[in-house]
């Protein structure tokens, strides 16, 4: 699981906190630091905003917390 | 059956979570997101108790504030149509429908588009109106920010630190704003400033490649950029209220009753606004979370009213 993100985000950061709070590890990458990661982040998800979370190949744009949820199988 | 449905998640429907929490009636919040402009915003030095924050932070504790009381937060789902019945009211959303004794609109403002070929196609390769959030996705490369104002310059001066080249497109004939960003603007080598000059499309086919603007009555120019940060002002956040009387800027006008001792009424008994979202001459979060808090107390008179049988 990645989350494609910049420092400056705050819905990258809420994702990340959803994300912790349900206790699901992730790998986070900064694509502002990274150009290679940028580029696979617009090949995967087809636009530029962050963050861009990739749920084992399923693409999520943006802090979508329904959607995180039902492909996290969280309920509540 | 609800007592109150806050549709909104910025601080002027969290601050009125808090009360309704607190005076224990039975209502809940829907809001695309917690914490609403607020959010999004970059430094924020004027909201009382914190003289140094930023929005991330600041809307952090008031999502803390609100799952201390476990208020029942619909985030993620957004609201498509009031509806009023005779007695009550709908909330319809893209999950679920709650029928509710009162609503509180306070769903607050969203970035105001151009309106220009191209934007749509490229919006999220290229175009962004949050700044805060895709600055530093545009690392190395030039960016163009459309607007004149504290925002456009406040997105210019972020771009900066990613960014080669920075160039501000503003339909104005100056920037008008904080004397010390128009300083840093005036001083800074890699952001050039084009005055009276309105965009007229978006470039690109796949991924962004320039932008196209008129300056005064002279042709149109073409520059190369591979980002545009739209930071032209925001419209309310409004297109699922067909009920309630609005002005000319789409606002929903509310006034007060003094004899009943209420305030943030719309033209629709039942239904209170706050926030930015309404006529309310300040648009700041200190205001809408004071707004909040005084439609809320005034949904709580209505409520005991109407249980009396007025």
């Amino acid at each position: 699981m990645q989350v494609y993100s910049t420092p400056t985000c705050p819905w990258c950061q809420k994702t990340k906190e959803f994300l912790k709070e349900n206790s699901i590890s992730f790998h986070e990458i900064n694509v502002a630091a990274d150009q290679k990661a940028l580029q696979h982040m617009v090949d995967k998800s087809g636009q530029m905003g962050v963050p861009v979370i990739d749920v084992d190949g399923q693409i999520v744009v943006g802090f979508d917390k329904q959607m995180l949820k039902k492909l996290l199988k969280i309920s509540g | 059956m609800y007592d109150l449905v806050i549709v909104g998640g910025g601080p002027a429907a969290l601050a009125a979570a808090v009360y309704a929490a607190r005076q224990k009636i039975s209502f809940l919040m829907v809001a695309e997101n917690i914490g609403g402009q607020t959010a999004i915003s970059a430094d924020i030095e004027n909201y009382l108790g914190f003289p140094a924050t930023n929005g991330a932070e600041l809307s952090g504790f008031f999502e803390k504030h609100i799952k201390k009381y476990g208020v029942d937060a619909k985030e993620g789902e957004k609201v498509v149509e009031l509806q009023q019945k005779s007695r009550s009211f709908v909330v319809k959303t893209t999950a679920a429908a709650y029928e509710t004794r009162t609503i509180l609109v306070a769903s607050g403002k969203k970035p105001r588009k151009l309106n220009v070929q191209g934007e749509d196609r490229l919006s999220g390769k290229g175009v962004t109106y949050c700044a805060t959030c895709d600055a530093p996705v545009f690392s190395g490369k030039d960016v163009a920010v459309i607007g004149g104002g504290n925002s456009a310059m406040d997105a210019a001066l972020l771009a900066e630190k990613y960014s080669s080249k920075v160039y501000i497109i503003n339909i104005n004939p100056e920037l008008r704003g904080d004397e010390i960003m128009l300083e840093s603007i005036g001083k800074s080598s890699r952001i050039a400033v084009f005055n009276s000059a309105a965009t007229t499309e978006i470039l690109g086919e796949k991924a962004l490649s320039g932008v196209k603007f008129r300056q005064g009555s002279g042709s149109e120019k073409t520059i190369g950029v591979q980002g545009v940060f739209v930071e032209i002002g925001y419209v309310p956040s409004i297109d699922f209220d067909k009920l309630t009387e609005k002005n000319r800027w789409n606002e929903i006008i509310i006034h007060e009753d003094k004899e009943r001792f209420m305030t943030n009424l719309t033209s629709v008994q039942g239904i209170f606004a706050a926030g930015d979202v309404t006529d309310v001459p300040e648009k700041q979060a200190l205001v809408a979370a004071g707004e909040g808090v005084k439609a809320v107390l005034s949904v709580f008179k209505y409520l005991g009213s109407a249980m009396q049988g007025y």
